[in-house]
């Protein structure tokens, strides 16, 4: 494209009318079942913990803070949402855009639109049921859903244990199964060749023949997940595939303040040791917990990635109006 | 030495790996949601011109290859090296049979050629898109045959070979794609 064409939209006029139908579509869907629609904060004093996601900074001068104070756009809805749920507000969405520094690909945008939404009582298992309607009712045909347990997918696929592996284990499987350059990849944690795996050999087989949701996670991954004791332990979370592409994200949510302000220590401690900014922890969300929010259930699913998928696009510039490169 | 991080990759950019220069063919990033961010590349190795693939983890850095292209002009061979000539500078430099490889057949005195230096040496020639040549051999006995279907051989003044229409004749110059090494047309000699 040349330089005079780069005031016009990344994706094609037929694109944002199929995001609109789809937004009105999700909205119907949320007012069939009665999940009240909210707008929270994207500008926050706290900002995620989290060492994998990176938030974009900004400052507020003036009246009550003649000096500048700063604040974080927001990587996900979650904490306030969740605040909103302790404070009695019942089943919750949000559709919103998001912000995450350092991502930027086929895949991603550092901005992009999250659908969140919460479900008081129900477990993962109910949540994943309800994503699948909600895909199902956007689309024509149908499409089968898959639940595979994260060691059923590292089994079928790998013949690999991914809570017994050893680094050694998950490294000499990156090699064999011909991971470009992990002979020399410098990964210090399981997690990350666990990461390693997942991305480059299980993902491009999920979701092919309709959704595949893997759940049940190591609980070294867990991040704000409830987990549950058994052998091995297992972090209550779940992700949704569809075309070997990752959509959503979701929690049998941790409600325990003090499990909660735990994690998000550790997270920082992890951050310090790989030299990454110390994050303002979300003490309104602990003090939320600690005050009591209810049992339930909360997903993320990348809208812009949605649309990809479902239009048989596969790159998410041609779903985004403007992307990074001309906003 | 300057070093690339993952953040700074993308077509085009020059950087030293297993202690060959390389040059980055497509970058990808790869990230699961909550996980660890990769970049998978596609790689040339500019000393083999091999393609590979390689991982890296996000935010790791690399070394700055020093490797430049400049047009030089082609002055001579001595059987071992092939000389060629900086037109606004006037320095020299030499590339061994290992840069020129297969376009040495395409090499004719005083053509511009591409030069891809790595600290200074010539790593890759490539020779003029087109060039002319001279015929020096071709059967002649062919005259005959107007169907015109597979040509026939010919071998040009710097020993290449290639498919030419039948009615070429030894002593013509004709034009040769060197990219495909596909006969262009017949060409009047300046």
């Amino acid at each position: 494209m040349t330089q005079s064409d780069t005031w016009r939209p990344s994706a094609s006029l037929e694109m944002i009318r199929a995001r609109a139908e789809m937004l009105g579509r999700i909205r119907k869907f949320f007012s069939q079942i009665g999940v009240l629609e909210v707008e929270t904060p994207i500008c926050s004093h706290f900002a995620t913990t989290d060492p994998a996601i990176e938030s974009f900074a900004t400052r507020y001068t003036g009246p009550v803070a003649a000096q500048g104070t700063d604040f974080y756009l927001h990587t996900s809805p979650e904490f306030p949402m969740k605040r909103l749920l302790a404070a009695g507000s019942g089943a919750i969405y949000q559709i919103c855009k998001v912000f995450r520094n350092g991502e930027l690909g086929r895949r991603h945008n550092p901005e992009f639109t999250l659908l969140e939404w919460y479900r008081p009582g129900f477990d993962h298992f109910q949540l994943m049921d309800e994503l699948a309607g909600l895909i199902n009712r956007l689309i024509d045909i149908p499409l089968q859903v898959e639940q595979l347990t994260y060691a059923e997918a590292f089994k079928q696929i790998l013949a690999l244990d991914p809570h017994t592996a050893t680094i050694e284990n998950l490294r000499c499987c990156a090699i064999e199964q011909g991971v470009p350059g992990a002979d020399v990849l410098n990964l210090t944690s399981r997690d990350g060749w666990l990461d390693l795996l997942l991305s480059q050999l299980l993902e491009p087989q999920l979701g092919k023949s309709g959704m595949t949701f893997i759940y049940d996670y190591p609980v070294s991954q867990a991040a704000l997940a409830r987990v549950r004791e058994g052998d091995p332990p297992v972090a209550e979370r779940f992700e949704l595939y569809l075309s070997g592409v990752e959509l959503a994200n979701g929690f049998h949510e941790l409600t325990d303040g003090h499990e909660q302000l735990q994690r998000f220590k550790a997270d920082n401690r992890c951050r310090q040791q790989s030299q990454q900014s110390l994050m303002p922890m979300d003490e309104s969300l602990i003090e939320a917990l600690d005050a009591g929010m209810p049992s339930c259930s909360g997903v993320a699913l990348g809208l812009d990635r949605l649309l990809m998928v479902l239009t048989g696009n596969d790159d998410i510039r041609q779903v985004l109006a403007f992307d990074i490169s001309r906003a | 030495m300057a070093s690339y991080s993952t953040n700074e990759f993308k077509g085009g950019l020059k950087f030293m790996m297993d202690g060959d220069p390389c040059s980055i063919i497509e970058n990808e990033f790869v990230k699961p949601g909550k996980g660890q961010a990769f970049n998978r590349v596609k790689i040339r190795n500019l000393k083999t011109g091999r393609v590979l693939e390689k991982t890296f983890k996000s935010g790791e850095s690399v070394e700055a290859a020093d490797v430049h292209e400049t047009d030089m002009q082609y002055l001579y061979s001595d059987g071992e090296f092939w000389h060629f000539m900086d037109p606004e500078s006037f320095e020299q430099v030499s590339a061994d049979k290992a840069a020129v490889a297969e376009n040495a057949k395409w090499l004719k005195e005083q053509a511009n050629c591409m030069v891809t230096l790595w600290n200074g040496s010539p790593i890759i020639i490539e020779p003029p898109k087109f060039v002319v040549l001279n015929v020096t051999d071709t059967d002649p006995g062919l005259k005959g045959d107007t169907s015109g279907s597979g040509g026939k051989p010919a071998t040009l003044e710097t020993g290449a070979v290639v498919r030419v229409p039948l009615f070429v004749q030894i002593g013509e110059a004709i034009k040769v794609d060197t990219r495909s090494g596909e006969y262009v047309s017949r060409a009047k000699e300046d």
